[in-house]
């Protein structure tokens, strides 16, 4: 027991100023994995992207279809792209409410006193939500074809829509994780989440098309990131081009990515 | 970079504020390698939120702190390279179990996977951990959870390790353990700075200690030197007969000049003695006027005895007490 817990010599010991790239990404991953294993512990952690695709692209559709598309059937394309971005938006605010709760557990304080990127306890649960957004955006995706959905984009498309939710979800998710730094509790990051997501995911041409809504709401409705990330879904699952949209959407969510993610490092920090 | 200072911790006029409370207020401390510190208060003291300034964990609002020479302001990555910290609250992930959790502390300080697994096999047998190794935490005693804690502090094998209250809330016989580990592990050069309430604690293992209280060092010095520094023994003394109690007090104020403390229903007295030696003094009074003695003995002040006269209060929390004359004490220095 001695000979394990003796102490290096502190000349031996060269410090760094700061942690490489390599140990960056390196420490990330290793978030990543624990993360992974805290969801696989947890099942309940899946309930909104299961259950939620499911009922609310079933629901939707019929609700909505009739009245907006004529039938079920027209209303598929437009509906279950507005709802692959409104489940990558909800699965991304639980990134929120978790970092949060997460935070107020003894192990952060081990974290911060770690030499680690201050980066890494933040990125490492986006990278393991990347498992999340995915089952979201594939159930999304499988409910609607067995609804009757014939996506006009192929199989390419398809695959091109799906990937872009995907790093939609983890682009918003950026927003919330930088919530869950400033504010106090989990709840409250759950209420703020709440008023954030029900105006970007209804103020879009998720369900309703642009030009029913009066012209000071469209102007709104054009620069939602999600109206983006739904115009160029649409436009890759529907029609099979790259697009303006697509490009925007990338930018746009990226522009999200670089402003929250510096920000949510600071204030973490700062709460130190 | 290499370090090169003599001293493993050295902080001068540290403060720490909460709004309008001052936390900590204006606190200099200085380790030597190889040492155990004790900082010893009650709780709301300051000693936590002293130690979270020194290992990073909250910004210094005023004064300056190194450890080993390092900045601890400016260059908090360097200081997080040197220091091992273990929480007053067990700081491990509750939902991995004890090897999951090994491993990830050891893969963040950047060992390969099969280097942290051998490290998390080593320390877990050298907790006494091994059959716990793939439990989840949550299952875990407060005991084994502490344990757990101290040896994921150990992966990095920092030259100084902080231990915030080691042993509160643990039964005697997990503190009892959770000393010897302590113990085992300043035999092998550790420097250590431990917080706590418990006096005895403080006078088992540091080598030297600094009383806090309210955000204020008091006094500091070994166990011995604050015993001493608060003056005086006490000769304890109980009386064949009872009803002489009034009798031998008068003599030992002529005596000593000092009032005795009297338990009349038992027949004692105890007399607080500037000097050791003054105990004879006190004895051969007592024979000229006739007082016989059952039993008599010399004693050091406690620790308990040395706080409460250093900070006006006992060691209970510090919210708890009315005003002391709390301003009559200034730092005494007894090193």
């Amino acid at each position: 027991m001695a000979a394990l817990i003796s102490t290096y010599a502190v000349a031996d010991r060269p410090l760094k100023t700061h942690p490489s790239i390599g140990e960056t990404v390196s420490q990330t991953l290793t978030m990543a994995r624990r993360a992974y294993i805290k969801m696989m512990r947890n099942p309940e952690q899946f309930f909104d992207v299961t259950l939620q695709p499911l009922l609310f692209t079933a629901m939707f559709a019929y609700i909505f279809g009739g009245a907006i598309s004529g039938d079920v059937k027209a209303y598929l394309p437009t509906v279950i792209t507005g709802i692959l971005a409104q489940t990558a938006l909800t699965a991304s605010m639980a990134r929120g409410t978790q970092l949060r709760e997460d935070m107020d557990k003894g192990v952060f304080d081990r974290f911060k006193a770690l030499p680690i990127a201050r980066i890494a306890p933040l990125a490492g649960p986006a990278v393991a939500d990347l498992l999340r957004y995915g089952i979201a955006a594939t159930l999304t995706i499988a409910v609607g074809l067995a609804m009757g959905y014939r996506p006009g984009g192929g199989v390419a498309g398809v695959l091109a829509g799906w990937a872009l939710t995907i790093f939609a979800g983890w682009s918003l998710s950026w927003i919330f994780t930088w919530l869950g730094t400033i504010m106090k509790s989990a709840g409250g990051v759950q209420g703020i989440g709440m008023m954030i997501m029900f105006p970007l995911t209804f103020l879009s041409p998720a369900f309703v098309p642009k030009d029913t809504m009066p012209g000071w709401l469209q102007a709104f409705v054009e620069i939602n990131p999600v109206t983006l990330v739904i115009n160029a879904t649409r436009d890759l699952m529907n029609a099979g081009d790259v697009t303006m949209s697509v490009v925007w959407a990338i930018v746009g969510c990226s522009a999200i990515v670089a402003i929250f993610a510096p920000l949510s490092v600071w204030t973490y920090s700062k709460k130190l | 970079m290499t370090t090169s200072s003599e001293l493993a911790v050295s902080a001068s006029g540290l403060v720490k504020t909460f709004g309008d409370f001052t936390a900590v207020d204006g606190i200099d401390l200085e380790i030597r390698r190889g040492e155990v510190f004790g900082v010893l208060g009650p709780n709301g003291a300051g000693k936590t939120t002293t130690l979270k300034m020194l290992a990073t964990l909250l910004t210094i609002d005023a004064g300056k702190a190194e450890i080993f020479g390092v900045d601890v302001r400016t260059q908090p990555h360097q200081v997080r390279q040197l220091v091992g910290v273990t929480g007053q609250y067990a700081s491990v992930d509750e939902n991995l179990t004890a090897t999951e959790n090994l491993v990830l502390f050891g893969r963040l300080l950047g060992m390969s996977g099969k280097a942290a697994r051998a490290a998390s096999e080593e320390l877990l047998e050298s907790f006494g951990l091994q059959e716990a190794a793939k439990r989840q935490i949550s299952k875990f005693s407060g005991g084994m959870r502490r344990r757990l804690d101290l040896a994921a502090s150990l992966l990095s094998r920092p030259p100084l390790i902080f231990l915030d209250e080691p042993t509160t809330g643990l039964d005697p016989r997990t503190r009892g353990q959770m000393w010897d580990t302590i113990r085992t592990l300043v035999a092998g050069g550790s420097t250590v700075l431990l917080t706590t309430q418990y006096l005895d604690e403080a006078d088992q293992l540091a080598d030297r200690i600094a009383v806090i209280d309210r955000g204020v060092k008091v006094a500091e010095g070994t166990s011995e030197q604050l015993k001493t520094s608060v003056g005086s023994s006490t000769l304890h003394l109980r009386l064949s007969d009872r009803t002489q109690v009034s009798a031998a007090a008068a003599v030992v104020e002529k005596v000593t000049g000092e009032h005795p403390v009297l338990t009349p229903e038992s027949g004692g007295i105890n007399v607080p003695l500037a000097d050791a030696d003054r105990a004879a003094d006190v004895l051969i009074g007592l024979r000229h006027a006739d007082i016989s003695i059952t039993t008599a003995n010399v004693q050091q002040p406690t620790l308990d005895e040395v706080f409460l006269a250093l900070t006006g209060h006992g060691t209970e929390s510090a919210e708890d007490t009315h005003e002391p004359e709390h301003t009559d004490f200034r730092t005494q220095e007894v090193a």
